[in-house]
């Protein structure tokens, strides 16, 4: 045991309880969460932040700690120290832990808005687990839930005419910005005998060849020496905020810079979901599902995610009308933008300032999944029939292959207050 | 960070007992030290209300001031403005803490809280041009809590809360107090 505690790298047998689905990948990885043995919960506190922190800013945190250290909050804090994630989100509880790893009673909302019904006579008689689980409110993120959102949004249809999903335009941008990129073929580069024909094909097709980026630049070191296999971290010299989002997700976050040791790269025989089973062994990289060199998005886009994911939602992807029009679109029937692949919801290309990009942290729009309201399904459904649609458990494991079967009335409520 | 704060408030402290002549050894009081923040606060605040909200979204029209001005792609609000710096402030220091409140909220969140607080805020309301002091007990510790009347500095400000559906009240005017700014200090 002690030599376990002090020199050893495998802390197993120091893991009081699983972690959760967020965080088992890295459980054994204790020193990035406790990152001192002494201190009290402001060491738990930081690290938390420290991963979670610029997510919380992004969402505009409707609760956010610097709301609740003042003191006339001193009496709420001592039923419910809302200071501290901890006091919702228990790490090694896996009997008590709920959806988005909460492990508090589903009634903390009760403590603080009891009285709700008085300025919402709408809420009266509403039980108050449901606040937070019937698609109403988040106790974070309510950027697509709040009262003005809901009425601007009110009487859409339930699919637009002009449904799209926002285009990638990385390599536009770039080109933009670098007006002097020449674009580079075969012809131009100086070939390394023992690569394989298709390496220079693949290529010479690939948004590298575009932006002029050939093989030494990713294969050889700085000290000049050819480097076979190129680590992974070298694509984010390039690459840095597809690099960062993807180290925070539940594929990339063991390759985190922010772990206090190495770990090797997430396999599907590692994760808690259903996967094929050839693909259990299938390290999770950059190149795992964009190639190394032929870097095809549209492959990385379904084809690569459905190679390892096989529960019920990802099964009954290429089916759904969702699927089917993706179909279309790689066959070139509909226009592109007007299909739906697995990264159209789960990848989604995001407004950052006047940039766009993909993001590349699956699981970000997940937690929750009204998350996805405003940067996916609204590109093409109305608000009404989003909620609804992302409230309907049922849909969302056959992949949304009906009409939603639920009703949330948020929308209803809040044009009854204008009356 | 809480070092560099508290660093900075020394030295204000000095600052402000030199200007008054006063004992450098008793230090200030913590009703010089709210009056101080106070003045700071309500200063900034009146200028980006009439020089950059007013001015911007009245006078030249250029840009709206929303609620939700992420959404909107316009200027915050001045009294989120005033929010914001109280809780970037909450993030740095537990020095001191301030809010703004009133008995008419548009947010009930905004209401006063304590005894002192509901004492203050009608205090101010029915004592125009006067500030309310006093020592309260929250959590089992002490704390100097000052409030300070909020008036509606333009007709902005009154129009936009007469105007919104989740006021209470709906007849300001200019020159009306319409809350109250509350300024803690954890004493001993």
């Amino acid at each position: 045991m002690l030599f376990e505690l002090v020199w050893s790298q495998d802390k197993s047998s120091f893991l009081i309880g699983e972690a959760t689905h967020g965080h088992h990948q890295i459980e054994l990885a204790c020193a990035t969460c406790h990152t001192s043995p002494f201190g009290g919960g402001e060491v738990i506190q930081d690290a938390c932040v420290g991963c979670h922190g610029q997510e919380l800013a992004s969402a505009e945190d409707s609760h956010p700690k610097a709301k609740f250290t003042d003191p006339r909050n001193a009496d709420r804090l001592a039923v419910l120290d809302a200071t501290e994630c901890v006091t919702c989100h228990l790490e090694h509880q896996n009997e008590q832990t709920r959806a988005m790893g909460v492990t508090l009673a589903d009634d903390f909302c009760w403590h603080c808005h009891q009285d709700v019904a008085a300025e919402r006579p709408s809420h009266e008689g509403m039980e108050f687990d449901t606040c937070a689980s019937a698609g109403c409110h988040n106790y974070h993120d309510n950027k697509a839930l709040y009262e003005n959102f809901l009425v601007k949004h009110a009487n859409e249809a339930d699919v637009f005419m002009s449904a799209k999903r926002p285009l990638r335009e990385a390599v536009t941008q770039y080109l933009a910005n670098n007006p002097n990129t020449k674009a580079l073929t075969v012809a131009d580069i100086e070939l390394v005998e023992q690569a394989p024909g298709e390496v220079y094909q693949h290529w010479q097709a690939s948004t590298h060849a575009t932006v002029g980026i050939a093989c030494n630049d990713c294969h050889q070191s700085a000290d000049g020496i050819w480097q076979q296999q190129p680590k992974i971290q070298l694509c984010q010299n390039c690459h840095q905020q597809e690099w960062e989002n993807f180290t925070q997700s539940h594929h990339g976050m063991r390759l985190s810079d922010k772990l206090t040791q190495t770990l090797s790269p997430m396999t599907p025989a590692q994760g808690r979901l259903a996967f094929q089973p050839s693909s259990l062994a299938a390290e999770m990289t950059c190149s795992t599902c964009h190639g190394p060199h032929e870097l095809n998005v549209e492959k990385a886009a379904s084809e690569s995610c459905l190679s390892c994911h096989a529960d019920e939602h990802s099964l009954a992807f290429e089916q759904s009308p969702h699927g089917q029009l993706w179909q279309q679109e790689l066959a070139g029937e509909i226009n592109k933008g007007e299909g739906v692949s697995c990264a159209t919801c789960h990848m989604p290309v995001v407004e950052q300032g006047k940039q766009h990009q993909v993001m590349h942290n699956v699981n970000h729009n997940l937690r929750p999944n009204e998350k996805m309201l405003r940067t996916v399904c609204m590109n093409c459904h109305g608000l009404a029939f989003s909620i609804d649609a992302l409230a309907d458990k049922d849909l969302i494991k056959n992949n949304f292959l009906h009409a939603p079967s639920v009703h949330i009335e948020s929308i209803d409520m809040a044009l009854e207050r204008l009356k | 960070m809480k070092n560099t704060l508290k660093m900075t408030l020394a030295a204000s402290s000095i600052a402000i007992l030199t200007a008054c002549g006063g004992d450098k050894e008793a230090g200030i009081s913590p009703q010089q030290f709210t009056d101080a923040l106070h003045l700071v606060m309500d200063s900034d605040r009146a200028v980006y209300t009439k020089k950059v909200v007013g001015r911007l979204t009245k006078e030249e029209k250029v840009i709206k001031a929303s609620e939700h001005f992420m959404d909107d792609k316009a200027l915050p609000l001045p009294a989120q403005m005033f929010r914001f710096g109280a809780e970037t402030v909450a993030e740095k220091t537990d020095e001191f803490t301030y809010s703004l409140q009133s008995l008419w909220p548009i947010n009930s969140q905004n209401a006063p809280v304590t005894a002192v607080e509901k004492e203050g805020l009608q205090f101010i309301v029915d004592n125009p041009g006067k500030n309310f002091y006093k020592e309260e007990t929250l959590g089992g510790k002490n704390y100097f809590t000052a409030i300070y009347p909020d008036v509606a500095v333009a007709p902005v400000c009154a129009s936009c809360h007469n105007d919104h559906k989740d006021s209470p009240k709906t007849d300001f005017k200019v020159g009306d107090v319409m809350g109250g700014v509350v300024i803690r200090v954890p004493l001993g």
